[in-house]
């Protein structure tokens, strides 16, 4: 790959975005426009997949511009580069928002703002991802509250505007605790740079080897915590989890993929390259100490996500809370990075990575699904409901294929990440574990009572004019379920990508 | 010619296909062509059970295990999952029993599922259903059987709720599921303690040579969550509620899931995993009790239950008892041929019953009577099934269930003595109930089918049930009765001439034990110990000898349940309705299925897990959680600025504001902060 590849892959959608802003006026032609953008994304995103080299290993496809502000003393650079933990998510995210855009294709209210904030999130989205100066990731992160604010709170329902606002102040909080976090390690002597990692092919030395064993600024722990919490905001764990569920049930069904599918794996990817990535050398504080209570954490968040789940009579908001319990196996799966004897087994890590992954593209069909039945019957409210496999089959079909994957069906993909976090963890957390591990019988219980309330059975009249999803509608879930399948039949697709980046990543 | 592994995973790879094939091409493109859905399932279950023959004589003429090696699926630092095939003994009978009575019941679909409207639907889910079964009994890794063992589930669970327009049936798929998975709960977390022990304990051959490194905690803790998950699929007590409402599904789903598939895979597991119980003392005199407790408990239930789907499915739960308790005591020989026999006059049963069904349009039994005359066949066939079951001699049901109480009687200790007691109690329940149907079924005269009893059910307030297809009073056509025939045939066969206690021309003593034995690695517990082997072997495959006292006394016990069933139901010298009176509190009991849907939907679930734990997390949710983060939010907010706005409503601009401001300030740092 030639120099700069990262960046016209990021920054393609802005691009999108700009040229639809410009020139483009009519409804159709813009939503063609943004779908064959993003499905252009997505092509390049594989193509940048594929190229990584696995056996080198290490950070890739570098694109780095280091006078970026030339002011003195300050070394924050452009550095954008790929290594085997992002680079499965920028997949993840490409899919999701080629997914997302074809969603929307119902969208009719102001469509060429929509798809230019679409596009921009996306932009941003994949700027976290490749960002590899701690200030450069920091910008992304904040510039993808604007779109998502702006497409909650005008292309919403309900409390739209209330849970906009929810959202964003809860982010900006964790982002004000993780700005200080950010400042403070840079300042602190002998670490002075922003560079994530170390790239000794660019001659970087990131701030993991930089700040090993130095004293910081401030204590290594508070610097920890400022960042985890930013990121525990954001997956969102328990107890900072509740703007989650009323973002997500406002959102429009294309931002609530987006939301679920890749804006909360920037939680999960903050804590495994910073809160982990950078704190198991520190002098004085390291992550293993702490790694009990991101277990404690994972597991309240596990159980109690999935137990309120089971109350929720939204079907969005059933889905968003399942997401809380479902992003604690991510936790769950972090938190063996303590070990046993000493012996860390990356299989914790690598679940957690993939539980990512899976979640995305699981949430992504459950939030299309409900999305589906929501443009035809006009509620989502699950009482409602009912009856309507009979004559919805095709969205029947789609919802229930992603319930089973949500519940942990083997042979699709929630599974492998879930086994693999249970397998990497048990020996650390045995209780623990075998606590979260309830978490599973818990889900077959909601997604089942779900499909039997919403799906099952007699026939709703009130819907026998309504017709099932069409050829359109059909084409991101066939996309989310073949990905859904893959990866749970041939699991290697992503985790021979995802293991290179988490032992690179585990120094202990 | 012996079959290689690539053979072994077309076993399951073409029903699978047939699965693809139906659900993604005919189904959505060629519904027109709906017959064409059920000949894929049937030919490709035939292909199955020709290369199942085939997988046999391999395992026949290679005396054991045929080791195909492994291929690695999941591979990360400290974590390496492998697939393969274990094709021994265990399996090659699992397979034949599998595709065969699967072959059987798709057969009898042809003609009992006519004219469904989604009878493509209904093969699609009928070939996932034997794939994932044969995947199950094929698997290598714990963890490759567990993904078949859920897919199992799930296409019970898609089964089940086949007919999902009915309530009914909507809740006994849920049920089914979430009450097996309970028992999950307790499989997965073995397969996590296990792979605690060390990742190549994953694989079941190193596992089995490896036994004796795994610590006695852990190997108790291990085989109790094995044993957890296969109380659940094999319905028993205290999970067993789900299988007498998992008939809601279409009757040869049931002959499916109480026969071959699904149920026997709990069994299965404890066979496969046996290494694990033999190793562990208290482990086995669990799994002794529970199947003892559950082979009486569930049959108690069979005596009174009007629905003969229902009491067919207790008598399922009740025979699965035996098979465990015979494995607590060490009798695995035993359980394989009993579970191997049970399979053929189970399917059998449960076929004559949905062939009763098929003309009176009805499962209860008061609303039968008289079927003799009418439907001879299924008569006949059905009678052949109930002797076997009955454990009458010399059907095949006789031979399987005399091995268990023989064994149970030369363990000779206190759960082996509570187990023979058991057995026998269940024994004369068993042949009650059976000729109960019977004599309810087929005696007497008719007396109104499905039209009686929607009379009667609207008669008390109640709404007409919904009936299955078109009944109407007479035979059944030839596409469902050849089935029953071939099984009504090894119902009556399949022990003596597969096991015979000495010599007979075309089988020698005991061949069916010498065969299944011949991996010794499955039920011997140090397989390093020669003599050990050479005595479990031999113990395997000659004993239990025929034992007369106990032949003598479980045919008289089958014999008194078969005459009171006749002076009940037939001589009518004795009448039920008094008899019920007379016992009301146990009858009630007994009825009400001792109050345990109850117990567990009603009060656990319901009451306590809903009623408390769901709500008092979802009051804590809102008024805890959220109240202090969104004040925690507005507080931060404020701190950040821009908080003024949002009481004016001009959410947007505050929210803009915020960002802008947080990204300018970034700026305003970065150029002039340092």
């Amino acid at each position: 790959m030639f120099e700069g590849w990262l960046s016209i892959v990021v920054f393609l959608p802005a691009a999108a975005a700009l040229i639809i802003a410009l020139f483009l006026r009519n409804d159709s032609q813009v939503r063609w426009f943004a779908i064959g953008a993003t499905v252009l994304n997505l092509v390049l995103i594989a193509i940048t997949y594929l190229n990584y080299d696995r056996g080198a290993g290490g950070v890739q496809m570098v694109d780095r511009y280091a006078d970026w502000i030339p002011v003195d003393g300050l070394r924050a650079e452009y550095l954008l580069g790929l290594d085997g933990l992002s680079a499965p998510l920028l997949l993840l995210t490409g899919l999701l928002t080629a997914v997302a855009a074809f969603a929307s294709w119902r969208v009719t209210l102001r469509v060429r703002e929509y798809f230019i904030w679409l596009l921009v999130l996306e932009t941003a989205v994949l700027g976290v991802f490749t960002a590899l100066d701690f200030l450069l990731f920091f910008i992304f992160w904040e510039i993808e509250l604007i779109p998502m604010f702006m497409l909650i709170s005008i292309w919403g329902s309900g409390r739209n505007k209330y849970s906009a606002m929810k959202f964003v102040i809860f982010t900006l909080a964790g982002s004000a605790f993780m700005l200080i976090g950010i400042l403070a390690l840079f300042l602190s002597s002998g670490v002075d740079t922003f560079a994530m990692v170390s790239i000794p092919s660019e001659s970087i030395v990131g701030i993991p080897d930089k700040a090993a064993g130095i004293d910081l600024l401030i204590p290594a722990g508070a610097i920890w915590f400022l960042l985890f919490a930013a990121f525990a905001v954001k997956m969102p764990l328990w107890p900072v989890h509740s703007w989650l569920p009323d973002a997500h049930t406002d959102a429009p069904t294309a931002v609530s993929i987006m939301l679920a599918g890749v804006l909360l794996k920037m939680g999960g990817y903050g804590l495994i390259r910073v809160s982990v990535g950078m704190f198991q050398e520190t002098k004085d504080f390291q992550v293993q100490d702490v790694a009990w209570l991101l277990a404690t954490l994972a597991v309240i968040s596990i159980i109690y996500g999935a137990v309120v789940t089971l109350k929720q009579t939204d079907l969005k908001r059933l889905v968003a809370f399942s997401s809380v319990s479902h992003m604690g196996f991510v936790v769950l799966g972090v938190s063996s990075i303590v070990g046993v004897g000493g012996k860390v087994t990356d299989a914790g890590l690598n679940g957690a990575a993939l539980q990512m992954v899976t979640h995305g593209t699981i949430t992504g069909l459950l939030f299309l699904s409900v999305g589906l039945v929501y443009d035809r019957a006009h509620t989502r409210y699950i009482p409602d409901l009912g009856g309507l496999a009979l004559r919805w089959p095709l969205i029947t079909a789609s919802m229930l294929i992603a319930g089973l994957a949500s519940l942990g069906l083997p042979g699709l993909s929630g599974f492998v990440a879930e086994i693999s976090v249970f397998l990497g963890t048990y020996e650390v957390w045995s209780w623990l574990t075998a606590i979260g591990a309830f978490g599973v019988v818990l889900a077959a219980g909601y997604v089942l009572w779900m499909m039997q309330r919403t799906f099952f059975g007699p026939r709703n009249e009130r819907f026998d004019d309504i017709d099932d999803a069409n050829f359109i509608d059909m084409i991101p879930v066939a996309a989310l379920v073949i990905s859904i399948v893959a990866i749970g039949v041939y699991p290697k697709i992503v985790t021979e990508v995802f293991k290179i980046g988490i032992s690179e990543l585990v120094r202990i | 010619m012996d079959i290689s592994e690539f053979g072994v995973w077309l076993i399951i790879l073409i029903p699978l296909g047939a699965f693809v094939v139906n659900g993604l091409v005919v189904r959505p493109f060629f519904p027109q062509y709906e017959r064409l859905a059920g000949w894929l399932t049937i030919l490709s279950l035939a292909i199955s059970f020709g290369l199942s023959i085939m997988a046999f004589t391999t395992v026949n003429s290679q005396h054991g295990m045929v080791d195909f090696g492994t291929h690695e699926w999941l591979d990360v630092a400290g974590l390496t999952l492998s697939i393969g095939i274990l094709l021994d003994p265990l399996t090659a009978i699992m397979l034949i029993v599998v595709s065969g009575v699967s072959l059987m019941v798709q057969i009898y679909s042809q003609g009992y599922m006519k004219g469904d409207p989604s009878y493509i639907r209904y093969y699609a889910y009928m070939s996932l259903f034997t794939a994932s079964m044969l995947g199950l009994v094929t698997a290598r890794n714990i963890i490759q059987l567990y993904v078949f063992w859920e897919l199992v589930g799930t296409s019970s669970y898609l089964l089940i709720g086949f007919w999902f327009t009915k309530p009914s049936a909507a809740a006994a798929a849920k049920k089914a599921f979430l009450v097996t998975r309970l028992g999950d709960f307790g499989f997965l977390i073995a397969i996590l303690a296990l792979f605690a022990q060390g990742n190549d304990f994953l694989d079941i051959p190193y596992m089995y040579a490896h036994v004796g490194m795994i610590g006695t905690t852990a190997v108790s803790l291990i085989a109790l969550g094995f044993f957890a998950g296969a109380v659940g699929k094999s319905a028993q007590f205290p999970l067993h509620t789900w299988l007498p409402d998992a008939m809601e599904g279409p009757t040869p789903v049931s002959a499916l899931i109480h026969s071959a598939t699904m149920v026997t895979a709990g069994v299965f597991l404890v066979a496969r995993t046996f290494p694990l119980y033999l190793a562990s003392d208290v482990t086995m005199e669990v799994v002794a009790l529970v199947g003892a407790f559950t082979a009486v408990f569930a049959a108690s239930m069979g005596l009174v239950a009007h629905d003969i789907k229902r009491v067919l499915a207790y008598s399922t739960v009740s025979q699965l008892g035996y098979m465990m308790l015979i494995l607590g005591l060490g009798g695995w020989v035993a359980a394989i041929f009993h579970l191997f026999t049970h399979a053929f006059f189970k399917a059998l049963l449960f076929l004559g019953s949905g062939s009763v069904n098929h003309a009176t349009g009805t499962f209860d039994m008061r609303y039968m009577g008289g079927l003799r005359k009418v439907m001879p066949w299924t008569f006949t066939l059905m009678v052949i099934g109930s002797l076997s079951l009955a454990g009458i001699f010399p059907l095949a049901g006789f031979w399987s269930k005399d091995e268990i109480l023989a064994h149970a009687v030369e363990v000779d200790s206190t759960v082996g003595w509570i187990a023979l007691a058991a057995g026998v109690v269940a024994a004369f329940m068993t042949a009650f109930y059976m000729f109960r149907v019977i004599w309810m079924t087929f005696g007497g005269e008719y007396r109104g089918g499905a039209e009686a009893e929607a009379a009667a059910i609207v008669a008390e307030g109640g709404e007409a049930p919904e009936v299955h297809g078109h009944p109407h009073l007479g035979e059944s056509p030839w596409v469902m009765i050849a089935p029953m025939l071939v099984l009504g045939v090894l119902a009556v066969g399949a022990g003596f001439l597969a096991n015979p206690p000495v010599d007979i021309g075309i089988s020698e003593k005991h061949e069916f034990g010498h065969f299944v034995t011949g991996n010794p690695g499955v039920f011997v517990e140090d397989i390093h110990d020669e003599h050990a082997v050479e005595e479990a072997l031999e113990h395997a495959g000659e004993s239990p000898e025929f034992n007369w006292t106990v032949a003598i006394v479980s045919s008289a016990a089958a014999l008194i349940g078969i005459y009171l069933a006749y002076l009940m139901y037939s001589a009518k010298k004795v009448s039920p309705e008094s008899m019920a009176d007379r016992t009301r509190p146990v009858y009630t009991l007994m009825y009400r299925k001792y109050f345990m849907d109850e117990l567990y939907e009603g009060w656990i679930v319901k009451r306590f897990f809903y009623g408390v734990v769901v709500t008092a997390s979802d009051w804590f949710e809102r008024s805890v959680i959220d109240a202090v983060n969104v004040k925690l939010g507005i507080w931060t907010g404020r701190v950040g600025k821009g908080l003024g706005e949002v009481q004016n409503g001009q959410t947007q601009m505050a929210g803009l504001a915020i960002s802008v401001g947080v990204v300018a300030s970034i700026a305003a740092f970065l150029v002039w902060g340092s």
